[in-house]
């Protein structure tokens, strides 16, 4: 799937991202398994609460972590997760 | 070992609540040890949550609220409203029998992530024989009510050889009740499935024509249905990484509060799990010695201790070893270096011979009596 740079992203209402202290890392948690995040994974992951879109993601993140070019890898991130059914495009209200 | 949260013990991630051994079903493959009926008395509301709060200190992140019939306690909700707000995934295993709508909504109110509802066939008349009560209609009603109140659906159908003919209308069933999830259980053999094993073990060709069609029908749902096949032991020839591996992921609390590495661990011998009641959680996890009996790997005997893929499937699961070959140290029979390995061949060809009409045993109270006196 092809992802468009100004579609809005949001996690999927099947799953839940959370911060596992025990563990020192974000998990993605869904029926009876848990998905282990990497720490790029998981603030990629934490955009996608509505609001952003791929765009805005990158811009973000390039911002915090004083990086640039980041898009072709944030985005085979993001596609993968919208394959994978984590995230989904933000359904219109 | 002696252990403390320091050691280079892992922590348990799954937490399986067997809130009580109380079921309106009768399922004849049912996972509860055979003499459920005369265990003692059920944690109450406030040791669950002490319970809870412990594991989830650990690590434990998953919860099973399961059972017998976890909706028959009335304090459900509380329990799960305790596990949610403790962060919990808090997963609800369930036949659905005695869910209303009212309910649903009240488990979600209270923070619950997840229902998997369990159905015996996609035929009435096989869904009330196999469950022992006529449940049929209504577990398709819950079905659709998961889905509508807005959580993941997982369906479960155990497979055995009274069903295993159903593939293709199990698989279509759950399709069309739009489930997220389908979980193809093949019977594992423990309990009361152990009891019945001649009524319930599929023949090779069986498996091998449901597991075609289950394969195919993955790709004709991917991206709307997620199908998980349980794997049929006996016909592998490697044994399953049971557990995960004894003590190091899993941490099952029986509804009389004992403490179990698996849920099937009751029924090792001399092995004394240690009871919520007596000790903490932590102390349970780390210093207690049914929990450290079989980790790692210097309690194995040959051919698992020079076995190369040990680290892989870790012997197998300690139960199934007991219960085929009566010595828990052995390697799983199931795997084919085991000197034992014949007698699952044997108990193969003894199912394949069983005449058709010698009766299940049903799991309820009264057989669960006369069986273990």
């Amino acid at each position: 799937m092809t992802l468009q740079s100004d579609t809005l992203l949001e996690i999927s209402p099947l799953l839940r991202l959370q911060w596992e202290e025990a563990q020192q890392r974000h998990v993605m948690l869904y029926p009876e398994g848990m998905i282990e995040l990497n720490d790029t994974a998981a603030a990629i992951l934490e955009l996608c609460d509505g609001t952003h879109n791929l765009t805005s993601i990158v811009e973000k993140l390039e911002q915090k972590y004083e990086a640039s070019g980041i898009e072709p890898d944030v985005r085979e991130m993001l596609e993968s997760a919208l394959n994978n059914g984590w995230i989904r495009e933000l359904v219109a209200q | 070992m002696a252990g403390s949260e320091n050691s280079s013990l892992s922590k348990p991630r799954w937490l399986l609540a067997e809130l009580t051994y109380s079921c309106p079903l009768q399922c004849p493959y049912c996972s509860n040890p055979l003499d459920y009926a005369g265990l003692g008395n059920e944690l109450s509301t406030e040791e669950w949550k002490r319970v809870l709060s412990e594991a989830r200190a650990l690590g434990a992140v998953q919860l099973g609220l399961s059972g017998g019939e976890p909706l028959t306690r009335r304090d459900l909700a509380e329990i799960v409203a305790h596990a949610r707000q403790l962060g919990y995934y808090t997963n609800l295993i369930t036949s659905g029998y005695g869910l209303d709508e009212a309910r649903i909504a009240e488990l979600k109110t209270a923070g619950l992530d997840h229902i998997q509802v369990s159905i015996q066939s996609p035929e009435k008349l096989l869904n009330d024989k196999l469950a022992g009560t006529e449940s049929f209609e209504h577990k398709l009603d819950v079905a659709r009510w998961v889905k509508q109140h807005g959580y993941p659906m997982v369906l479960c159908v155990v497979i055995h050889r009274q069903n295993i003919h159903q593939m293709q209308q199990i698989l279509e069933m759950a399709e069309a009740l739009g489930a997220d999830y389908l979980e193809l259980a093949n019977t594992q053999y423990y309990g009361w499935a152990l009891l019945n094993r001649d009524q319930l073990l599929p023949t090779r060709e069986q498996f091998a024509e449901a597991e075609a069609i289950a394969q195919s029908y993955k790709e004709k749902v991917k991206g709307r249905m997620k199908i998980y096949y349980v794997v049929p032991d006996y016909y592998e020839d490697r044994p399953k990484a049971c557990m995960n591996g004894w003590g190091t992921t899993f941490l099952t609390i029986a509804p009389d509060g004992m403490a179990l590495p698996c849920h099937a661990a009751r029924e090792l011998p001399g092995l004394a799990c240690p009871n919520v009641r007596d000790s903490s959680v932590r102390e349970i996890w780390y210093e207690s010695a049914a929990f450290n009996r079989f980790r790692g790997y210097g309690w194995m005997k040959e051919p698992c201790r020079s076995c190369p893929e040990k680290e892989k499937d870790f012997g197998g699961c300690r139960c199934q070893a007991y219960l085929i070959t009566g010595d828990m140290t052995d390697a799983d029979p199931v795997c084919s270096k085991s000197p034992h390995h014949h007698r699952v061949t044997e108990a193969i060809a003894s199912a394949h011979d069983s005449t058709a009409d010698k009766p299940l045993v049903f799991r309820n109270s009264k057989n669960s009596k006369a069986l273990t006196g």
